[in-house]
């Protein structure tokens, strides 16, 4: 009966996980014949200046998506978890960017941003006609926006159904001991949403580095090679320049780094529970 | 118990100015989409791009259709109900073995399939694509449609596993008793009881496939295998400047999971905020 699901998962997901590093010692245009190449595709990897910016970017890339997303959503959710009735209609609207592809945001966001028909001029603010998608300092910036405006909702989400798990006695008796709503924000609410805020960020974090599709047809990588991140680069090196097993390494890299950091934040929430059993 | 009259009855401006703030944040680009996907071509370079349309019309609309929107919209619903249709029936029936058996390859099951919630598609897309292609399958909906099992099964077997544990365990002993067969279990008491559990993690899936990027864009080329994430990237080229047409498509490849999101929203919400504890 587990026959089916063990088939598709093992020969679509399994194998490819093999696959990935078999195809890493290759030589392959992803058409013709495959030869063998020893070290060849990491040694090219590891000496080409455009990977190294990828993997590069993508770690600021990371940093700035959990740097923006983590409070906003943080505080968004804590927010949205009160039981007031236009907080539920708030929640309601925040969840529409979750329901729109990477490729409809991508586009929307291009026609927003341009300098000379999009939002810029509808508000005649000369700060928001800036050439935002054309300019290498601010093209990665946009791209986090982007990236925020679509995943703050779902973290929010989380967020908010965290908070609402924390036992309501507790304010009651920090109200009682006359705690004001900023103490109680950072005595109880904060230290009891720990493990959603582990949660959420190693989300965050794995997410950010796999990130593709919107960025891909937001700047395609560009200007230049200014938002060129390690996913992206796999994909123009594999399916653009035809260099499958090059392409193959920088797959092995990005999985590599994705599961050092879920494990190393697994690690700190491992240890984080055991302080809280120790301390009572 | 008054539990209630407890939640915080102080308003919270700092917090509601945040929220309101945010919620132009939102609001703001997918009006937008609207107000531009309603206004003639010719308009768009002289109009306020955030205004109400003056001749507001839905040309746009019309462009988009007349250029195989349809087709790529069928394709979209085929690989989409396939693909979910036969990843939930997958994974409920491994996720029956993985309850029912004592045993340590049904234990195993479940590990493997909790390591596989890790793997990024973007990792195992060579190998997909070589694989696809040795199988023949190489610009056909059969090349979405079994990939996006394949990487729905993970999570749809972690949640129908854990509503699965749930159940008590007399129903099945009962129906045991009388003699039926695992699968007559199968399909007159588990299937009817995970109906809920089923509707969650579909509804989050059919979004998943619905809305996959990577796998058309690399495993599939023609016009008429195209499915709608990718037609939008594709009108964006072809349509170029006529903006309001791209538009109109956005709102038009929305418009299903915006269906499913009023009518089945507490499954989508919960369907999302599923593999994360509770």
């Amino acid at each position: 009966m587990a026959a089916p699901a063990l088939v598709l998962f093992g020969f679509f997901a399994i194998i490819p996980l093999f696959g990935v590093v078999a195809l890493s010692f290759v030589d392959w245009d992803g058409l013709g014949p495959i030869t063998w190449a020893g070290l060849d595709n990491w040694k090219a990897a590891a000496s080409d200046p455009v990977s190294r910016n990828a993997l590069w970017l993508t770690v600021k890339l990371t940093f700035l998506c959990v740097l923006f997303q983590a409070p906003v959503s943080l505080l968004l959710g804590v927010f949205l978890a009160g039981r007031q009735r236009y907080r539920a209609l708030l929640a309601t609207l925040f969840f529409l960017p979750l329901l729109f592809s990477s490729a409809a945001v991508a586009i929307t966001f291009t026609a927003l941003l341009d300098p000379n028909f999009g939002a810029g001029s509808a508000l005649d603010a000369a700060w928001l006609s800036q050439n935002w998608l054309g300019d290498p300092e601010l093209a990665l910036y946009v791209v986090v926006f982007v990236i925020g405006w679509c995943f703050i909702p779902f973290h929010t989400l989380i967020y908010q159904a965290g908070t609402r798990q924390i036992p309501k006695e507790l304010y009651e008796a920090a109200r009682m001991d006359g705690a004001g709503p900023v103490a109680q924000f950072f005595r109880i609410t904060l230290p009891m949403l720990k493990y959603t805020i582990v949660t959420s960020t190693t989300l965050m974090t794995v997410g950010s580095l796999t990130y593709f599709d919107l960025i891909f047809v937001l700047t395609g990588g560009g200007p230049g090679n200014a938002t060129r991140v390690l996913p992206l680069d796999m994909y123009l090196t594999g399916f653009r320049s035809y260099d499958m097993g090059k392409a193959s390494v920088l797959a092995l890299v990005l999985v590599v780094v994705g599961l050092a950091v879920s494990l190393g934040l697994n690690r700190i929430t491992g240890a984080s529970r055991m302080d809280s059993r120790s301390e009572g | 118990m008054a539990k209630n009259t407890t939640t915080d009855s102080r308003p919270n401006i700092l917090g509601a100015v945040g929220a309101w703030i945010w919620l132009a944040i939102i609001i703001l680009p997918i009006y937008y989409i609207f107000v531009t996907s309603l206004r003639p071509q010719a308009d768009y370079y002289s109009e306020n791009p955030l205004s109400w349309p003056a001749n507001a019309t839905l040309d746009a609309y019309v462009r988009v259709l007349e250029n195989d929107f349809l087709l790529f919209f069928f394709n979209s619903v085929i690989v989409t109900a396939v693909a979910v249709a036969v990843s939930l029936a997958a994974s409920l029936m491994a996720a029956y073995v993985v309850v029912r058996s004592r045993s340590w390859f049904g234990r195993n099951v479940f590990r493997v399939a909790l390591l596989g919630i890790a793997i990024p598609i973007q990792a195992a897309i060579i190998p997909v694509y070589y694989l696809i292609v040795q199988l023949g399958l190489y610009d056909t909906l059969a090349a979405l449609i079994l990939p996006s099992i394949a990487f729905a099964i993970p999570l749809t077997l972690l949640i129908l596993t854990n509503f699965l544990r749930e159940l008590p365990e007399s129903l099945f002993e009962s129906m045991r008793m009388d003699g039926a067969s695992e699968w007559k279990i199968l399909l007159r008491l588990v299937l009817p009881l995970s109906r809920p559990a089923l509707a969650t993690v579909g509804v989050y899936q059919a979004l998943q496939v619905w809305n996959g990027f990577l796998f058309p864009l690399v495993l599939t080329q023609s016009a008429s295998t195209r499915v709608i994430p990718l037609s939008l990237w594709s009108f964006q080229g072809q349509f170029g400047i006529d903006v309001p047409a791209v538009l109109a498509a956005v709102v038009l490849s929305v418009l299903p999971m915006l269906a499913a999101y009023i009518i089945a929203r507490r499954q989508l919400v919960s369907g999302l905020t599923a593999g994360f504890g509770k």
